[in-house]
């Protein structure tokens, strides 16, 4: 599975979303799909768990999660991160 | 010593507020009861002719309406729960031995189906609720609640138990937005007349944890909460006196309240944290209320 698969897979357990996650696209707006802060917040736990990563503060933010795109730059961003550091 | 543990001081010392051994627990004086009542006269007739009811309520609400309203995501390290001796002789003998021996004796308490409040517009929704529908136009509430949050602090402005008056508007997503611009700018009046320093901020509530810096930084990207904000004993870091809150359709959909139309309901609230402006008018305008300003004095004593 590619990142945006396996967020996308998080996105459908997490997301408590009132729409199938299958009918979203990857640029959909999460927050207009029915994507709750607090729903959010679980999200990026169960992110954090996946990819064993932590979202710095700088992140968490609404717009990192903002659909399955962003999250998976985010993602990505975090990842080389640590593997620089 | 801070300015915090300083001021503190001085309102002991004056007799204006009475220590307890805990910090944030204090009795009040009948000075400072008397500006309470005062500038609560005043906002209620502000908010008169657009009330529909009002109602106050005990410190306590009931653990299921506590669990509905999400507190204990958001904000477990503030909450407060009430428990208490549910047990036989045996039990009872048990509990005056550990009193004896200065051993734990909590536990055994059971939990008693009350919490403590946190913020005053918590006991309104259920009641909102069970009477069906809104009326058209929704419904204004003005009502006043001690509450309670576990956050001992030196600070006299956050106290652990304090009260909260609010106007709070039930309807549309349009009428709570109106009604909170309308008590945004209702509050920058009053403090102007009040003569006090003020200014209004983007805000967020306390949220807990790492989570919570997320909610925290979503509520503020969304301009959910304003905060009145006055010194009171930091100019850096002033006091919150009055927050102008909008909470979308969370407590309509809570507790399951309609509008008219079926949809959930939309809810805003202006809390004035009546300690607090109390504490920034003696700050102000000095220990004694018969010295303040003419103009101050006119508005809250006529």
């Amino acid at each position: 599975m590619t990142t945006a698969e396996i967020i996308r897979d998080l996105v459908g357990k997490h997301g408590k979303l009132p729409v199938d996650v299958a009918t979203l696209g990857d640029d959909s707006d999460l927050y207009t799909a029915g994507l709750s802060s607090f729903a959010s917040v679980q999200l990026m736990l169960a992110l954090e768990e996946q990819f064993d990563i932590e979202f710095p503060e700088t992140m968490l933010k609404r717009a990192t999660f903002a659909s399955i795109r962003a999250i998976a730059d985010a993602v990505d961003s975090i990842v080389r991160d640590q593997a620089a550091a | 010593m801070d300015a915090q543990t300083s001021f503190l001081d001085t309102l002991f010392d004056r007799g204006i507020l009475h220590e307890s051994g805990v910090d944030g627990l204090y009795a009040r004086s009948a000075l400072f009861e008397d500006v309470i009542r005062r500038f609560e006269d005043y906002v209620i007739g502000l908010g008169r002719d657009e009330t529909d009811e009002a109602m106050v309520f005990p410190p306590g609400m009931t653990m299921a309406d506590f669990e509905t309203s999400g507190y204990m995501k958001n904000f477990p390290q503030l909450a407060g729960t009430v428990h208490a001796f549910c047990g036989d002789t045996h039990d009872h003998m048990a509990l005056l031995e550990c009193l004896a021996t200065g051993k734990d004796w909590t536990d055994g308490q059971k939990r008693t189906g009350l919490a403590l409040t946190p913020a005053a517009c918590y006991p309104l929704y259920p009641i909102v609720a069970r009477r069906g529908a809104l009326p058209e136009g929704g419904l204004t509430v003005a009502l006043q609640s001690y509450c309670f949050r576990h956050e001992p602090s030196k600070d006299p402005a956050r106290m652990q138990m304090f009260r909260q008056r609010e106007y709070v508007r039930v309807g549309s997503a349009d009428e709570a937005i109106a009604f909170r611009e309308t008590w945004k700018r209702r509050g920058s009046e009053i403090m102007t007349a009040l003569e006090l320093p003020h200014h209004v901020d983007v805000a967020n509530d306390p949220f807990f944890g790492r989570a919570g810096k997320m909610m925290g930084a979503s509520q503020r990207e969304q301009e959910l909460k304003f905060e009145m904000l006055v010194p009171i004993t930091s100019s850096d870091k002033p006091t919150a006196c009055m927050s102008f809150n909008y909470h979308q359709d969370n407590f309509g959909k809570a507790w399951n309240i309609r509008q008219r139309n079926g949809e959930p309901a939309h809810t805003a609230c202006v809390g004035f944290g009546l300690e607090r402006i109390t504490l920034a008018l003696l700050r102000h305008h000095g220990l004694e209320p018969a010295e303040w300003p003419d103009g101050v004095r006119k508005v809250l004593w006529g």
